[in-house]
């Protein structure tokens, strides 16, 4: 039956996120980006302490037991997007490794993933997806895993993965055949060698190009091992997060431009009060709204299993892509020269928004 | 709970009311566009006795759902159903069949909307029962006038109370279904008038004007863009005399009162169905793209980066999407009607979206076909030019622009003009 209402504990996630959002993730936001300083470990353990990522670990893993839900997570998403976009992949990464070995995994690879992610302390996850090309496309990988006795060797470059710590294996998707598979390589694997990138934005988030050279790794590292993975699943998976994550970025560059307007006066009165300007954040609510409802409907989809839900959460993720893109733009109009300077959000909002057509992999719900 | 899943209830009416669009409109939908305003006899009697199949209402059950309304006392908002929603499923695929003669259906139609919003239950028996009767019927709303748009507080139409009659005088454009309301059929329109020109917007009162009423005539009926199987009426009302009790809510002048914030609730309901109907004209525009897509071989490569799709491809994916995602925009507008929760944000945010919408994508379109697009041959064209008035009626983009700016701004309509 149709509705548009957040459970109980739904609106309880979210209220307690996005006060998160606001009182933790925002404030150092800036000094990430900038690098000029880390992103602090209290924030992070505190956000770990949240309990979000636990939530979805069986219990006899350590965790909350709780079924996983892609519409909480899309709700999730969107508010820590709303904090910082980079800070929020990064708080959310230990799902890219969690969500495909709770899904995919066999047992002993769950044995052997899960307990990490189920203790008092964060651990990051990873996953590499994008390759460094403009042929790229998700569904069209050059990296490729090829079958040697009792390894498999993976062969190509992936860029935008994020590297948050010295220890987490990374989940690498490569082509095998006509299917596209993923493997677990540990940080020490011989073949692969890991350099940092430099972005146009989110570079609070350790994001790294990395080369496969004859980069061998044994069976038992195949997600799902002899069963595999259904690749078009996580890629769906990971439309419907970034959707949700370029929601919030809208979301916030279009609270920022609403505040900045109502109290920058013009001609005597808020620069809010002309139709020039309250038309543009009105369509800017207007196209936001509408890639939620889309993102919502991906998610659910996703959740009941539908074999719609690809398609649906491709859509959803043009579409909000666009959406990022415009209102974000739009937000460094109503502030004018201001908008262009770095002591406020809405220029890191666009540059991070203009990502969303290139991000796969960032997060997954 | 977030749940996308219409209810069988809705999935039984959406799949029957789509056979009644393929079956009784889809055929007779361009003879009705080229003979603008010939009366769609067949279609009428169809939907007519379908109407009352259904037991009185396809667009709302009046009668018989009205009486259980009436006896518990608690919580309204529960029994509501899902009405709103149930309108916006029906009059999606009506306008998916013809957004022209979609507004034909026999139905109380926008005046139906604000004896809803404002009315007593004894008006809501007395004006809304014909519509279970024998004889199909419409009701209409006056509310433009000449010199009075977008800018309704500015109306010079007036209601003079003489005696136990109130008396109105005054010129009323654009008045949907005008014709068949007063002239084909016995049914009312709900006229907008201030009581008291000096007061501004509080003066501002609806009254429900009957067929047949003495000093109300029919002066005009327009030739328009699109939707040219309905009537869009020029009316004047000339010392017209209605019944005291035909005033819709309050005859008090006070300010702020309830009088045109009613008249402006009967928006909030009557939005999330223009903006379904838009949805329905893209949708059926859509489909048509996608079949002929289909008969050249195209496909939909979803999942490939943007970068690498044919500009064709993009555009029918971007079609796809918005339609879909405006569909949930009205949905969502009318989920608030039936739950009780006001929605002026959530129906101006939907309309203004839903009329921009179907506009530009039927546009793409008719440009997607090529020649064949602007070929009176097929619907194309038609659809492109139906789906221009949902940016234009029940408020235009610029003034839902305006509704959703306030509501986001927190700004009163003195504040943000």
């Amino acid at each position: 039956m149709i509705d548009f209402s957040l459970t109980e504990e739904q609106q309880l996630i979210v209220d307690t996120v996005r006060d998160f959002a606001a009182g933790e993730i925002h404030p150092v936001a800036r000094k990430c980006e900038e690098k000029e300083e880390p992103i602090p470990d209290a924030l992070v353990q505190g956000a770990w302490q949240l309990g979000l990522i636990l939530n979805t670990i069986p219990e006899s893993f350590g965790g909350g037991g709780e079924p996983r839900s892609a519409v909480t997570g899309t709700l999730i998403t969107e508010e820590l997007a709303k904090g910082d976009l980079a800070l929020a992949l990064h708080l959310l990464s230990p799902n890219l490794t969690v969500l495909p070995v709770l899904e995919f995994g066999s047992d002993a690879q769950k044995a052997a993933h899960l307990p990490r992610y189920a203790g008092e302390k964060f651990a990051a996850g990873s996953a590499a997806i994008v390759e460094p090309s403009m042929h790229y496309g998700p569904l069209d990988l050059a990296t490729t895993a090829t079958k040697k006795g009792a390894n498999y060797v993976l062969k190509g470059r992936k860029c935008f993965t994020p590297v948050l710590d010295d220890t987490s294996p990374i989940l690498v998707f490569a082509k095998e055949g006509d299917a596209v598979q993923g493997f677990f390589v540990e940080r020490n694997a011989a073949g692969m060698k890991i350099e940092p990138e430099r972005n146009m934005g989110l570079n609070a988030l350790n994001l790294c190009e990395i080369a496969f050279e004859e980069c061998a790794v044994p069976a038992s590292a195949r997600l799902g091992e002899d069963k595999g993975c259904d690749y078009k699943r996580i890629l769906a998976s990971s439309n419907i997060a970034l959707s949700a994550a370029a929601v919030g970025v809208g979301q916030a560059a279009l609270d920022y431009a609403l505040k900045y307007a109502k109290e920058r006066e013009a001609f005597g009165a808020p620069i809010a009060t002309k139709q020039a300007i309250a038309f543009m954040l009105a369509e800017m609510h207007i196209e936001i709204e509408t890639s939620r409802l889309l993102a919502w409907e991906a998610a659910w989809l996703f959740d009941k299993g539908d074999p719609e839900a690809f398609k649906t959460s491709v859509l959803a993720k043009q579409t909000s892509a666009d959406m990022a893109l415009e209102v974000a733009d739009n937000a460094v109009q109503v502030l004018g020269g201001h908008g262009y300077i770095r002591e406020h959000d809405v220029e890191l909002h666009l540059r991070n928004a203009r990502g969303f057509y290139a991000f796969d992999g960032l997060a997954l719900v | 709970m977030i749940d996308f899943e219409m209810s069988p209830g809705l999935e039984q009416i959406r799949g029957m009311i789509h056979g009644v669009a393929e079956m009784q409109m889809r055929p007779i939908a361009r003879e009705y566009d080229e003979e603008e305003h010939k009366f769609p006899g067949p279609y009428v009697e169809f939907m007519h006795s379908a109407t009352k199949m259904m037991g009185g209402g396809m667009f709302g059950g009046e009668k018989k759902e009205k009486k259980k309304e009436g006896e518990g006392g608690e919580k309204k908002e529960r029994r509501r159903g899902e009405k709103a929603l149930f309108q916006c499923v029906t009059i999606e695929q009506l306008a998916w069949g013809d957004a022209g003669l979609y507004l034909c259906t026999p139905s109380p139609g926008l005046g139906g909307f604000a004896i809803d919003a404002v009315g007593t239950p004894e008006q809501k028996e007395r004006f809304l029962a014909r519509f279970a009767g024998d004889e199909p019927c419409w009701g209409a709303m006056a509310i433009t006038e000449p010199n009075a748009g977008s800018d309704s507080a500015a109306i010079r139409t007036t209601a003079v109370r003489e005696d136990d009659e109130w008396v109105i005088n005054g010129t009323k454009i654009f008045v949907t279904m005008g014709h068949k309301a007063i002239v084909d059929s016995k049914g009312f329109v709900v006229v907008w008038a201030t009581v008291d020109p000096k007061a501004g917007r509080a003066g501002i009162k609806s009254f429900v004007v009957e067929a047949g009423t003495k000093g109300m005539k029919l002066i005009k009926v327009e030739h328009k863009l699109g939707i040219r199987a309905s009537d869009t009426a020029q009316i004047v009302f000339d010392n017209c005399r209605i019944p005291l009790g035909n005033i819709l809510g309050s005859p008090e002048v006070v300010e702020k009162g309830e009088g045109f914030k009613g008249a402006m609730a009967t928006f909030d309901a009557s939005r999330p169905v223009v903006s379904a109907s838009g949805v329905g004209v893209a949708q059926a525009a859509l489909d048509a793209v996608k079949e002929a897509l289909k008969e050249q071989g195209i496909e939909l490569p979803y999942g490939k980066p943007r970068a690498q799709l044919t500009s064709l491809q993009r555009d029918v994916m971007w079609m796809e999407a918005q339609v879909r995602a405006t569909r949930w925009l009205a949905y969502k507008s009318a989920w608030m009607v039936d739950q009780g929760k006001p929605n002026a944000l959530e129906a101006s945010t939907g309309k203004a979206k839903a009329g921009k919408m179907v506009t530009k994508v039927t546009q793409k379109a008719v440009e997607i076909l090529g020649p064949l697009g602007y070929s009176r041959k097929y619907l194309f064209e038609k659809w492109m030019r139906d789906a221009k008035i949902t940016d234009i009626y029940e408020g235009t983009q610029q003034i839902n622009l305006l509704i959703v700016a306030r509501r986001i701004l927190d700004y009163s309509s003195s504040q943000l003009r």
